[in-house]
């Protein structure tokens, strides 16, 4: 699995390498392949572009949609931008809070889900909103956000009664799975 | 592939019925087309499951309506929209269990199905688009194609005269004609800083460095704004052709667009826009038989505010961290890779297509002495009909919030409005009247930004609004200098005395002068202009931070520590 993630990133690298903000592409193609942006990786990212290390570290702590610790499965991304302030979503991410036990930038323990803030979606005529991986909701109470949440974990029971034991899914460790759909 | 302005013609003349049949606003006829809103709000509401079923019931009832989806409306409190043409008859708040009645009743009966059309504040049901009031009182000109037509069909873009403006630059104009055009509409930079963007084009003219670069600044990154957004995904070929005729003017071959990761829909449409426009021959070599040749290429931001800044915008485009530098020398002079380099914001590329086509003379004559045109505003926050309204400069304030905005939703008060974004100021409810131009708006201490308008009322305090814009500037900062990376938190801090209830007067002092020095001193705009929320919210509403110092109370009853 790995292996085959590299060979996907080599060739990324092959086409975007030289380009002009290459580099933010493909740390954003290792993350969407590895689920987060490890030491390894970008270990392997500056050895494949020639560059320091410590230029790539540079770049992927710069800017918030980097991550650099895995997460769980179901990104929920609380929008913070000013509609969604003033129409309170404040709320919503205490609630949130509360619902899984986490703060935002932690994961569960089960490694389900990832709770988070986001700069504005630009989905403000809809505030507040929140986001699930890469589905935007909105106009979400706190009940509504508690309420997205259990669907996460009913279609994760699904999933899980669907799951052969033998098929090749993705590792059960948090730390090596790859991002939500 | 067009090799020149007549192959352009020809497809806008075989989509001639098409397009017209769109534009017969109230002159209803038999239902042939419908088309359905896919900007982010009404997907975001679930636009895509009522254009499947529609797609769907009308095959299955063997109809012959066409159904296209569109780009953004502007309505986007109403989502998901549908409009049946000709006529522009215009439906609201859709699912997709409307859609078996709108197919039976009114697609294949002829008969509009009232309880699904859009209703006034006085109950009233409103049959056709254009007689709604949000949209009545507004002059769509930039926006006017974005629930017009598909974005992802180059063809449509052409068959509204798309890339005929470039067409008439390459045939029959000089690069400085082209730029002496756009010098004379009058426009100014649609981002922010309101820059003549024909300046802009000369000063990039000029330099003798080759090759040149068009970056699009399309990190739309003042949270409450969304018409880049709206316009990168309802028709991202009038940025591209705007960037191309940029290039023409100043001379370069290359152009990048530097959109922001929080819009992948944007950037979905922007590649399948250059890749249609590549495969159209209307980028590359030898563009429409002229020895032209230009090419676009995406850049992907990475979430961080401070890129909406140039200097920052440029380091991040190369893939550096992105931090901004002190000005001189300005981009024009030395951006990308140290060459000469013009970045224009969305709006304002999306304007140039449109003045090249209607003459200067037609753009000067919007707005105002020194603000031409038309500006983009997103309204959100304490709004009835929270959405994107276009309106010449110089129109009032109160106009787009009460009038076109609806107001201030269950009765509340109107308190103020937020302009420019991080950047800006709040202008107090009584001098609602101020006409919306950048002059005007500088004025009042605040300013245009790049359109976004946050309406606030009663339940909101203006302490913590301030505090809330604080905070974000300084998670944004970038940290180089010290005025921003520290002084911004000590603001941020004072701040949190006041909402928490442990300032005194003397901290208020030591507020005020803290973002005066911060002001001054400060490396970039991001810096410069983070104290302004705070010093205007003090010049119009000091009462309501003495009240928080004093009587330890908040009169909105927002601040949690003093509330008892």
């Amino acid at each position: 699995m790995e292996n085959r993630h590299y060979l996907v990133l080599d060739k990324f690298i092959e086409h975007y390498g030289g380009r002009p903000g290459g580099l933010v592409r493909i740390l954003y193609k290792a993350q969407e392949l590895f689920g987060y942006l490890s030491p390894e990786v970008q270990a392997y990212v500056a050895e494949k572009l020639d560059l320091p290390l410590s230029h790539i570290y540079g770049v992927a702590t710069f800017y918030g949609q980097f991550r650099t610790k895995p997460r769980g499965k179901y990104g929920i991304g609380v929008c913070l931008g000013t509609a969604c302030y003033v129409k309170d979503a404040q709320a919503v991410l205490e609630r949130l809070r509360a619902a899984l036990g986490i703060r935002e930038g932690e994961t569960t323990p089960d490694g389900l889900f990832w709770l988070h803030t986001t700069r504005c979606l630009g989905a403000c005529s809809l505030s507040p909103v929140v986001v699930v991986n890469e589905d935007v909701v909105g106009e979400v109470t706190p009940e509504a956000a508690v309420e997205l949440v259990r669907r996460c974990r009913e279609a994760e029971k699904v999933e899980e009664v669907e799951r052969v034991p033998e098929r090749p899914g993705p590792p059960r460790d948090a730390r090596a799975a790859p991002p939500g759909p | 592939m067009y090799r020149s302005a007549q192959d352009l013609h020809a497809t806008r003349e075989r989509l001639r019925p098409v397009l017209e049949q769109r534009l017969q606003e109230g002159r209803p006829g038999p239902p042939a087309q419908v088309l359905v809103c896919t900007g982010l709000g009404c997907m975001s509401a679930g636009s895509q499951d009522v254009l499947k079923a529609l797609k769907k019931e009308i095959r299955a009832r063997g109809l012959d309506v066409a159904v296209t989806h569109t780009g953004c409306f502007g309505f986007c409190r109403m989502g998901p929209l549908a409009v049946v043409h000709p006529g522009g008859i215009f439906y609201t708040r859709l699912n997709a269990g409307h859609v078996p009645q709108l197919v039976r009743t009114h697609l294949a009966g002829g008969e509009p199905v009232e309880e699904l059309l859009y209703r006034g504040p006085d109950g009233r049901a409103v049959l056709f688009m254009h007689d709604v009031p949000f949209f009545r009182r507004q002059t769509r000109v930039v926006m006017a194609d974005a629930g017009l037509i598909n974005p992802e069909d180059i063809e449509e873009y052409i068959a509204r005269d798309g890339y005929l403006a470039l067409a008439e630059a390459l045939g029959s104009l000089a690069p400085e004609e082209v730029i002496d055009i756009v010098t004379r509409s009058g426009l100014r930079g649609r981002g922010g800083a309101g820059f003549p963007t024909g300046r802009k084009w000369a000063f990039a003219r000029e330099a003798e460095a080759h090759p040149k670069y068009i970056v699009c600044n399309a990190d739309e990154g003042d949270p409450g704004a969304f018409m880049d957004r709206a316009i990168l995904e309802g028709n991202p070929h009038a940025v591209l052709e705007g960037m191309l005729i940029a290039g023409y003017a100043v001379g370069a071959g290359e152009g990048y667009i530097y959109v922001r990761a929080e819009y992948p829909l944007a950037v979905r449409r922007l590649e399948i826009a250059v890749r249609q426009a590549r495969q159209a021959g209307l980028l590359g070599k030898s563009i429409l038989g002229s020895d032209f040749g230009f090419d676009i290429d995406l850049c992907m931001g990475a979430g961080a505010f401070v890129c909406g800044e140039e200097t920052a915008l440029l380091r991040s485009a190369m893939g550096e961290r992105g931090e901004p530098r002190p000005r001189p020398p300005f981009p024009a002079e030395a951006g990308l890779w140290g060459k000469p380099t013009v970045i224009n914001n969305v709006e304002t590329l999306a304007n140039v297509p449109l003045i090249l086509r209607r003459g200067w003379e037609w753009f000067a004559g919007i707005g105002t002495g020194r603000s031409k045109g038309t500006k983009i505003f997103s309204i959100a926050g304490q709004i009835n009909n929270t959405g994107l309204v276009e309106v010449p400069m110089g129109t009032s304030l109160r106009t787009v919030v009460c009038d076109i905005g609806g107001g201030v939703p269950a009765g509340r008060r109107l308190k103020a409005v937020q302009t420019g974004g991080p950047s800006g100021g709040c202008i107090p409810a009584h001098l609602i009247d101020v006409p919306i131009d950048y002059e005007s708006l500088a004025e009042l201490g605040t300013i245009m930004g790049s359109g976004g308008l946050i309406v606030l009322d009663e339940t909101n305090c203006m302490v913590d609004i301030a505090r809330f814009y604080l905070a974000f500037a300084g998670e944004e900062s970038c940290g180089q200098c010290t005025p921003c990376r520290i002084g911004v938190h000590r603001m941020v801090e004072i701040l949190d005395r006041i909402t928490g209830g442990r300032a005194t007067e003397s901290d208020l002092r030591e507020l005020e002068d803290l973002a005066r020095d911060i002001r001054e001193t400060a490396l970039c705009g991001l810096g410069q202009t983070a104290p302004n929320v705070v010093l205007s919210t003090l010049r119009y509403f000091r009462d309501e931070y003495l009240t928080h110092v004093r009587e330890r109370r908040c009169p909105a009853g927002v601040c949690k520590p003093l509330l008892h």
